[in-house]
């Protein structure tokens, strides 16, 4: 694994970007998430309206993989149904997981896609996965 | 017999010369990693040491020749095991300098050895309103344990805290055990900060008490001797594969007063004296804590690895660690955006060197070091408290070894340079 396909130019300009990384005023869900044996820790916001996620934000540390994975997701579900929400998210742990690794499939997920190489990492598929199961639970 | 391995503590006879670690040679995995595209540079020993030849053959040696179930079987093969399991006990003993070998239970670790202690002896003898007293720097195996006998009990868990430099100060020592303190849990040396804790100033302070200490040797004994006696210490665990033996294997010392009074933990075979349809009488100490058939051959690669190092000896080991450790301070010193979390420079420590990169979390960090061939640590370090104690989440560990050189130094902080910048974050 070459750390050109880990630290990837989306990935590391998902991890440093701010525009995902604030505060909603009027969340309708607040959810944490979190990797204890990485310090990976983030808080998860949405809006629903109308069974639509309406808006997303994150707060909180982790590593690049765990922020770029969490921005990269707000980006994907915002404006989606719920329901596709879900979808979307269990479609990304199924690729991290590889058992999903047909390219036309995975295309829902546009940019994450990029954390696919990921899956190669075991000691990483946890960062990337972590916010996507915390998703998921919030929309349960 | 196997050969007997050439130890080779006279190729270093110079410490001022560390570019290169001639120890090296005896330690197969190191080698064959540098056989590969890229030499391996390994800077995890407090999580775990690599092995010499003489210990990865010891256990080789006994399934070769000796393996039989010690204790059990009235023939030639099983004394013989018996034999081998005993001289380990014994050489652990004279390793430790304990009074008698009677005071030396095999555990699986330092984890198993922490647990045995807590239930055997902190459930009960520890009562409501008593106090247990900690470091904060405590591993959660030295942590866990207390936390349940206090809430079982009703017992009152206090910490005694770090300083900013990392050290515990005679005046926290003081204020922190009083006449209510029933059991101090403590390291020797923190896993994260590396510093030789007061251990003698905490045991005689609470000994004046009446209070019981529990010393964590794991991160102490495979870099300076450690003599049960001299500390008047009551319980000291530690694990093999942190100094060299396999995994699997560890000692839990306890004077030899306490361990009579103890009940076991595992109950079944080889622990007994006697047993009827209702009742069992119990072996004496250490028997009756080892429940169960034993990791003999880890046993013996313990008493190997003890060997060891005590052909190389505690002065050397030091000798290189310090000079490695002064070095490699000393570049990390140099680059701008790295805080190292503990002033080593306070105390005498052990080869541990906790730090930060600015910007990046530290297993971002250790990715892209292992990307470069070098082995470090990241994460919380199994001591969550002591990273909320210092403010932080995680952070990143190197932790050296006398098998360490220079050059592996050297690996380090080119690749510690390398890292900010795959992270788009500049030079």
């Amino acid at each position: 694994m070459e750390l050109e396909d880990i630290y990837t130019q989306i990935i590391i300009e998902q991890s440093n970007s701010k525009k995902n990384k604030r505060r909603l005023e009027n969340p309708t869900i607040v959810l944490e998430g979190k990797n204890p044996s990485c310090g990976d820790e983030i808080k998860l916001e949405l809006v629903i309206k109308d069974g639509v996620v309406a808006d997303a934000s994150f707060t909180g540390v982790g590593c690049a993989i765990s922020q770029a994975s969490t921005s990269l997701m707000i980006d994907l579900v915002k404006g989606k149904p719920i329901e596709t929400a879900m979808e979307l998210s269990d479609l990304f742990i199924r690729m991290i997981q590889r058992k999903t690794v047909n390219e036309s499939e995975l295309e829902p997920l546009e940019d994450a896609v990029a954390l696919m190489n990921i899956s190669n990492m075991p000691a990483r598929v946890k960062c990337a996965t972590m916010p996507w199961h915390t998703l998921t639970q919030a929309l349960k | 017999m196997i050969n007997k391995i050439i130890n080779s503590s006279s190729l270093i006879s110079d410490v001022s010369d560390l570019k290169e670690n001639e120890y090296i040679k005896d330690f197969p995995l190191l080698n064959n990693m540098a056989e590969g595209k890229k030499r391996l540079v390994y800077l995890d020993n407090a999580a775990t040491t690599q092995k010499p030849l003489s210990v990865i053959n010891a256990v080789k040696e006994y399934y070769g020749h000796y393996n039989a179930n010690p204790h059990r079987g009235a023939y030639g093969l099983s004394s013989k095991a018996t034999q081998i399991y005993e001289d380990a006990r014994e050489c652990a003993r004279r390793f430790i300098n304990a009074k008698s070998s009677e005071e030396i239970i095999f555990t699986k670790g330092a984890t198993e050895g922490f647990n045995m202690i807590a239930s055997s002896f902190g459930e009960d003898f520890i009562c409501s309103g008593d106090e247990i007293l900690l470091s904060i720097a405590e591993h959660h195996s030295n942590l866990i344990p207390w936390q349940l006998v206090a809430k079982k009990k009703g017992a009152i868990l206090k910490y005694m805290y770090t300083e900013p430099s990392g050290e515990i100060t005679t005046k926290e020592i003081t204020d922190k055990i009083n006449e209510r303190t029933k059991l101090v849990a403590i390291t020797h040396v923190s896993n994260v900060l590396g510093l030789i804790n007061p251990v003698e100033e905490i045991i005689r302070r609470a000994h004046k008490v009446g209070a019981v200490v529990v010393m964590d040797a794991a991160q102490s004994i495979p870099h300076i001797q450690v003599d049960v006696q001299k500390l008047n210490v009551d319980f000291m665990v530690f694990s093999g594969h942190k100094m060299l033996a396999p995994m699997g294997i560890g000692v839990l010392y306890g004077k030899k007063k306490l361990l009579d009074n103890m009940r076991p933990l595992l109950y079944g075979g080889g622990m007994v004296e006697s047993v009827t349809e209702q009742d069992t009488v119990y072996a004496e100490a250490p028997y009756k804590f080892e429940g169960g058939t034993q990791n003999v051959e880890a046993a013996y690669g313990l008493m190997k690895a003890m060997e060891y190092i005590d052909d190389i000896g505690y002065d050397k080991i030091a000798a290189i660690e310090d000079k490695l450790t002064a070095y490699a301070i000393e570049k990390l010193e140099e680059i701008p955006y790295i805080t190292i979390y503990v002033d080593r420079r306070q105390g005498k420590g052990t080869g541990v060197i906790s730090f930060g990169i600015e910007g990046v979390h530290p297993h971002d960090v250790s990715t892209v070091l292992d990307a470069y061939g070098v082995a470090i640590r990241s994460g919380h370090h199994c001591a969550q408290p002591l990273m909320n104690h210092l403010g932080i989440h995680a952070c990143c560990r190197i932790s050296l070894y006398f098998y360490n050189s220079m050059k592996d130094i050297d690996c380090f902080i080119d690749a510690i340079k390398n890292v900010r910048r795959w992270l788009g974050l500049g030079a």
